[in-house]
């Protein structure tokens, strides 16, 4: 194996630290990321996501603290850490001018590969990531979603003991960010470790088991989504009534005690609640006053309000 | 081979997007079970950022349209126009002008290896490169192949227009030989400065426009069009320090057969110092970019 498989850790970092001029990129950063496993880098613009992805991924060098990938010393064994891991940056990362086909072809080449089996490993790259009729054409005329999972493929010409994806969906539409997200699910499946990048709360939430959250360069906090979820201590109950919602809504906050939220569609409500317990209290009160419900569930708060409660400052963008 | 069952989303997404997206679901356990090739040696990646070079140059043949167009119109236009009053007669005038024509090219050629570069980095082709254990001068290699080929491709449509004209090279096929070799060690030389700009300038336009701006005052106050005999004192003393006219006249030289060792090494000289001093600014600019 071209990496070291001792160690639990796929990636293991202290205090990385970035600089650019006086400004600080990245401010201290740990970061453990086990192996076989998504982990998503959660944060708004400008906080130091793609910097520490691209200090893990050799291209910058960390101004402070350390860090060990796949088992091999960031700053002292570059070329193993490369020999690891494959990166698909935020920008298609693709020769425009060549061919789907010529791409795949000339990393294949560059990692190794001889001249008939570098087309071969192309084919098979083209084919499952469903190309293979674009194969021909020039990248440049390749449509959003294409492109991205050309670029996942060409890292994928070896495969990788860890994928780094800056940001693998922005400016993708619904339809290409599902097939990404299918594409991540089935690569962290087949045993390969993903760190991921997003602005995107749900994207973070739909993929990784780990999240780390982070700020103005510093990590400001780090744990599943649902242990996310509970830092901010409690969950809300929804309801959705028959009726007019406006009854439902000054029962609903009548026998909760608290401020109903109404969701942007009008149609459903929300209250806070401490547990179950009380959900269940104020769902059986609603019952004895008449008020019908078409649907009710008992949900966590979202990542955004957890990112809000978190930081206090402004949230991260949501997509629209 | 098994395929991988996608479990679906947690949350349900767009009816309209879910069928497409297990479509696109890929045979995954296929494509990652390859085993790896041994790593290819540092010649190999080279070679390999050669052909890169190459295929650029069949997909975008008009590139070459851009390199061959103003070097035709130049020599076309002073050969008809300016040739008679500056040295008699137009075939005369050529005979002076397609050696320096021949410079002007090459050198405004050495501008689009920067834009080239350039327009890498800003599309992150160059992450992954870097991102790769790959030989860290091999993408360079595969640049200075491409300049090459420019370099070959544009001097030989010049000279073949030039010989149609009436051009006639006395130092017959070893001097025209060693020509060729002058200009593409001219074109390697000068090709540095712009590799240095393609690092530094983020903006693949700005180093076409920052490229052309330093070149033309270069060029024009060089030997490449008229003798400088007629110019003022100061401009003269400009003119015969200026790379361009050493390496002018060296061309001239060797395409007339009376080249002397001096005027080539002198020819030579700042080709030699541009690669001295500013290969090592690149890798560095490179490395640290």
């Amino acid at each position: 194996m071209p990496f070291d498989t001792s160690s639990a850790l796929a990636i293991r970092a202290r205090g990385l630290v970035k600089r650019f001029g006086t400004f600080t990129a990245v401010d201290g950063i740990d970061l453990d990321v086990p192996r076989g496993t998504i982990f998503a880098i959660l944060g708004p613009n400008g906080a130091g996501k793609t910097t520490l992805l691209r200090m893990l991924a050799t291209l910058l060098r960390p101004d402070g603290g350390e860090a060990t990938v796949m088992g091999h010393d960031l700053l002292a064994e570059p070329d193993a850490v490369r020999g690891a891991i494959s990166l698909t940056g935020q920008f298609a990362s693709l020769d425009e001018d060549l061919t789907g086909r010529e791409n795949l072809v000339m990393l294949a080449r560059l990692w190794g590969f001889g001249r008939a089996a570098a087309r071969e490993r192309a084919a098979a790259l083209l084919a499952a990531f469903d190309l293979a009729e674009a194969g021909h054409r020039q990248v440049k005329a390749y449509s959003g979603g294409m492109r991205r999972r050309l670029d996942i493929a060409a890292s994928l010409v070896v495969t990788p003991g860890i994928l780094f994806l800056d940001e693998p969906t922005t400016g993708l539409d619904p339809t290409a960010r599902t097939g990404v997200w299918a594409l991540i699910r089935g690569l962290a499946a087949s045993g390969v470790t993903i760190l991921l990048t997003t602005q995107y709360l749900e994207e973070a939430d739909q993929l990784a088991s780990r999240i780390a959250v982070i700020d103005h360069g510093r990590k400001i906090a780090e744990g599943t989504s649902r242990q996310l979820k509970a830092q901010t201590g409690s969950g809300a109950l929804h309801i959705t009534p028959l009726g007019p919602s406006d009854i439902a809504a000054g029962a609903l906050g009548r026998l909760s005690g608290r401020l109903v939220h109404r969701s942007p569609e009008g149609g459903e409500l929300s209250v806070p609640v401490r547990d179950a317990a009380e959900a269940q209290e104020i769902l059986a009160a609603l019952g004895r006053e008449g008020v019908g419900l078409a649907d009710f569930r008992m949900g966590q708060p979202t990542l955004e309000e957890v990112f809000f409660a978190l930081t206090g400052g402004p949230r991260p963008e949501t997509r629209p | 081979m098994t395929e991988i069952a996608l479990e679906p989303p947690a949350r349900p997404a767009p009816p309209a997007s879910v069928p497409q997206a297990e479509e696109m679901a890929p045979s995954l356990a296929a494509v990652t079970a390859v085993p790896r090739p041994p790593r290819p040696s540092a010649l190999a990646n080279a070679l390999t950022f050669a052909w890169r070079a190459v295929l650029k140059f069949k997909h975008v043949p008009e590139q070459l349209f851009d390199l061959v167009m103003t070097p035709i119109m130049f020599t076309l236009l002073f050969t008809f126009v300016f040739g008679g009053a500056l040295a008699g007669s137009p075939r005369e005038y050529l005979q002076f002008f397609l050696p320096g024509i021949l410079i002007q090219t090459v050198i405004f050629n050495a501008v689009y290896s920067g834009v080239g570069l350039c327009t890498d980095l800003q599309k992150g082709l160059f992450d992954r490169f870097r991102s790769l254990p790959v030989w860290s001068l091999a993408p360079f290699a595969g640049l200075i192949v491409g300049d090459v080929l420019r370099h070959l491709i544009a001097g030989a449509i010049i000279l073949g227009i030039g010989l149609g004209l009436g051009f006639r090279p006395e130092g017959g096929i070893w001097g025209t030989l060693g020509a060729v070799l002058l200009l593409l060690a001219v074109g390697f030389g000068v090709g540095w400065v712009f590799l240095v700009l393609g690092l530094l300038v983020r903006t693949p336009t700005t180093v076409m426009t920052f490229g052309f701006t330093v070149l033309f005052p270069v060029v024009f106050a060089s030997n490449i069009m008229v003798d400088p005999a007629t110019m003022p004192a100061w401009l003269r003393t400009v003119v015969e320090l200026n790379p361009v006219s050493h390496m002018t006249t060296a061309l001239r030289g060797l395409f007339g057969g009376s080249a002397t060792t001096g005027e080539v090494a002198l020819a030579l000289a700042a080709p030699a110092a541009l690669t001295l001093g500013l290969a090592p600014v690149v890798l560095r600019l490179y490395r640290r970019a």
